[in-house]
């Protein structure tokens, strides 16, 4: 068979497969008896099975059918869920991973994973020595395979007291059942004529997709009695078995009181119910919303209609609208120059449309940073077991968006702050105890939206950052002199540990201490446009904040003109222009400079650090200032005249001109010129 | 350009610049353009003249008068860029014309001549004879490399 063209797909769809098993892996080690989890895995797994025996990847799929069997055991409740088959299972999930990686690198996807197959066999006989024992176990799990929230105890307990009766209803399918939804839908009919459907495991969306196996519950409130509704529901062709049990309310009869306000809510709620278990779903959301544990494990898949496109395409599609950009550029200039009423009417028509398709090509390519994310829960977990550390890694703001050439960038330096904070930030579970805090630390990742840029931060409740320890080794280093370590701000010094050459950890960790340091991931946040900065407090935490652009490729800019050449200054470093007079320039130390709201701010003469060809110095009376910023610094920028503001496609000046002092990229004017963009950056010292 | 001379002939574009004639291997020439407007660049070497909108690529230009220290001229109604590109680069060289494609065969092209004596001696790869006309032939990765 011809795969060739499966291939992408099949590398794609196996890696979000992959991912999901590592995901529900990690919920399932935090509730072990959670089966509809292992379901999940199960799923992941089996469809990674079959796809990879399609495309003869006979290892890859060799190695799923053995986890598959393990899992089937988790889910059959013939094996119990402890940390080492976890350990096992997150093995060969690795193993996966490497096999779809080496496949997508051109691999065959072989790799030996004899040692893990062997321990999943173990795993999988293991359960075949105890099998009785298991039998009797399973009887009184049926009592407590549901769970409600605050909600569904309320309408339970509320219906209860009108006279109904509410049953947990376990109805098991034949094996050899075909038309799993149909049934499903025969049973459902059934039970609405005599009472509502209160909830249903798993959820009536799965019920309907056949996301099940041959077993599913319900809870519901009839006025029917037990025996009635089991005959009835026995009568539905190809069920094996249907048990009902008398749902316990005893069991949160203590919250009932605070409810009771809530009756006129569950009363409409109790309406929706009736309408259409599809219905009862949504409306029960809300509900659970409330106690997020519960969302997580009804989680219903969104009906979002996407599509896949390639990434090239949307690259080409971006290169094109920077074409557009350019020209819109220049037929503006012509308009203003011609000045003719139709013309005007119709550019600027197509100046809005053009805006709203910026817009939505810029959103189009936003990706949302889980996909960065999501590696590191399964990271936090191996580092803890490394480094016997108990870590609790809280992931906030999953869903924001960024540009995805940031993202593709923004990975790796993630890493490298998260191992740091892991190996220099949270300390071992003793010095945390004697220092009263609890044994297990807690790294926070979080990530918005504010203004044009997303932050993303990662903050620790760690040791936080030696003030002394940090000054001492930077002195030694010959980073800072003893000199400059008198004047410098607690901020400063935070920031010592990003320059390059330096690593505070005594014993060089085989986790972050590789000698490649922090400054790498400065650099790469700062050549993304981006800033990092780092707050901390000893033996309470630290926390390094991002910034980031939210896009790279378009941006609006200044157009100032010097002489006869025309700069662009980035809007997002500008914080004003002023036009001052010669006779408010100061000199201190050789250094011009200017009294700007109280702050003295050194000038820059763009004239002459450009060296711009002019024909003789004039002394004018008045001086075009651009105020820029770098951090918390100042400069003002001095130029002949302003142009305006504009937005602007980011060019490279190629490869063979690189490292230009203070300059940038370049840009294209709507004449067609080339305009250089000047770094902000470079010029502040 | 070393391989380049292993093939039975070989295709050239031929240059004027001061009073000699050069050569560049068409594979490496991406277009010949007019004069442009070209954006100085501040703080490179002075051969760059700076930058030119090519069709909407950011394109770097040297003229090769300064490269080799050769007198400068004036731009004229024939002055070229020819567009060149090598490895990852795409640089545009500032000629005084652009004459001819011609095919060399190998067998004409002769390693560089010790005679030659200027500064412009180490930017040569060889010399070709065709014809009474004595095509030099430029060693691109020599001319571009300084600035890599």
């Amino acid at each position: 068979m011809e795969v060739n063209q499966y291939l992408e797909m099949f590398i794609e769809e196996s890696k979000e497969h992959l991912q999901a098993c590592s995901e529900h892996l990690l919920e399932l080690e935090k509730n072990p008896d959670d089966l509809a989890i292992v379901g999940e895995i199960f799923r992941s797994a089996h469809t990674l099975k079959g796809m990879s025996a399609t495309m003869g990847f006979e290892d890859l799929a060799d190695l799923t059918h053995k986890m598959e069997n393990v899992l089937d055991a988790i889910r059959n409740e013939k094996i119990h869920v402890t940390p080492e088959i976890l350990d096992v299972v997150f093995e060969s999930v690795d193993h996966l991973e490497e096999m779809v990686m080496d496949i997508a690198n051109g691999g065959d996807g072989k790799r030996d994973v004899s040692s893990t197959v062997a321990q999943l066999k173990r795993i999988e006989l293991g359960e075949e020595a105890v099998p009785e024992v298991v039998a009797t176990v399973e009887a009184p799990v049926v009592e407590s395979v549901l769970e409600y929230d605050s909600f569904e105890q309320t309408v339970i307990s509320q219906s209860s007291e009108q006279g109904f009766n509410a049953f947990e209803i376990s109805v098991t399918l034949r094996e050899d059942c075909l038309l799993k939804a149909a049934r499903v839908f025969m049973v459902f009919e059934i039970l609405e004529k005599d009472g509502d459907v209160i909830k249903s495991s798993p959820t009536v969306e799965k019920l309907e997709d056949e996301q099940f196996d041959q077993k599913f519950y319900v809870a519901f409130v009839t006025k029917e009695t037990a025996e009635d509704m089991q005959k009835k529901l026995m009568k539905v062709s190809e069920v094996e078995e249907v048990v009902v049990t008398t749902i316990d309310q005893k069991k949160f009869s203590e919250r009932e009181y605070e409810v009771q306000q809530e009756v006129a809510a569950t009363a409409t709620a109790v309406v929706e119910v009736e309408a259409t278990p599809a219905k009862a779903e949504a409306a029960s959301n809300p509900a659970k919303a409330a106690t997020p544990a519960k969302a997580d494990k009804a989680h219903a898949p969104v009906g979002n209609k996407t599509i896949r496109v390639n990434i090239e395409r949307l690259d080409i599609l971006m290169n094109l609208f920077e074409e557009l950009v350019i020209d819109r550029g220049r037929l503006q200039s012509i308009a203003t120059e011609v000045n003719h009423g139709e013309l005007n009417e119709t550019v600027e028509r197509m100046s809005r449309v053009m805006g709203d398709l910026q817009t939505i090509i810029l959103t189009m390519r936003m990706v949302p940073v889980e996909t960065v994310f999501n590696r590191f829960p399964k990271m936090i977990r191996q580092l803890s077991r490394d480094l016997n550390k108990k870590i609790n890694l809280e992931i906030i703001g999953a869903e924001t968006e960024l540009d995805r050439t940031v993202i593709d960038e923004i990975g790796d330096p993630l890493v490298h702050l998260i191992r740091n904070s892991v190996d220099h930030g949270i300390e071992n579970p003793t010095a945390r105890r004697a220092k009263g805090k609890p044994e297990e630390g807690t790294v926070v990742l979080r990530a918005y939206h504010s203004g044009n840029y997303v932050f993303i931060e990662i903050e620790d409740d760690g040791a936080g950052i030696n003030r002394e320890k940090v000054l001492a080794k930077a002195i030694s280093k010959g980073i800072v002199t003893q000199e400059q370590s008198y004047s410098m701000s607690d901020k400063q010094i935070n920031e010592l540990i990003l320059a390059s050459g330096f690593s505070t950890a005594d014993v060089i960790s085989d986790v972050s201490g590789r000698g490649v340091g922090l400054d790498v991931v400065k650099t790469t946040i700062e050549s993304l446009g981006g800033n990092i900065s780092i707050e901390s407090t000893q033996d309470v935490g630290s926390i390094f904040s991002i910034q980031l652009p939210l896009t790279l490729s378009i941006i609006s800019v200044m157009l100032v003109e010097i002489e006869k050449e025309i700069y662009a200054i980035p809007l997002s470093s500008i914080i004003e222009t002023s036009i001052i007079r010669s006779s408010e320039i100061m000199n201190a130390h050789n250094q011009k400079v200017i009294d700007f709201r109280g702050k003295v701010v050194p000038l820059v003469f763009l004239e002459e650090i450009f060296e711009v060809p002019s024909k003789e110095p004039q002394d004018e009376e008045f001086h075009s200032v651009v105020i820029v910023r770098k951090g918390e610094k100042l400069a003002g920028l001095v130029v002949d005249s302003f142009i305006g503001q504009q937005e602007i496609v980011l060019k490279s000046l190629g490869n063979y001109l690189t490292n230009i002092f203070a300059i940038s990229g370049a840009t294209i004017l709507g004449n067609g010129k080339v305009a250089l963009i000047v770094d902000c950056n470079a010029l502040i010292k | 350009m070393t391989n380049a001379v292993e093939q039975e002939n070989i295709k050239v574009i031929v240059f004027q610049l001061a009073d000699k004639e050069y050569a560049i291997p068409v594979s490496h020439v991406q277009g010949i353009e007019k004069l442009m407007h070209i954006t100085r660049v501040p703080k490179t070497a002075k051969y760059v003249k700076g930058v030119i909108n090519l069709r909407g690529v950011v394109t770097p230009i040297v003229d090769l008068r300064e490269r080799f220290e050769l007198p400068i001229s004036e731009h004229e109604e024939t002055t070229r860029i020819i567009i060149i590109s090598l490895e990852d680069m795409e640089v545009g060289f500032v000629v005084d014309s652009a004459n001819d494609v011609i095919d060399i065969p190998a067998s004409a092209i002769e390693p560089q001549p010790e005679v030659v004596g200027s500064l412009e001696e180490e930017f040569i790869s060889g010399v070709a004879k065709v014809e009474k006309r004595l095509l030099i032939l430029l060693h691109l990765e020599k001319v571009l490399n300084p600035l890599k």
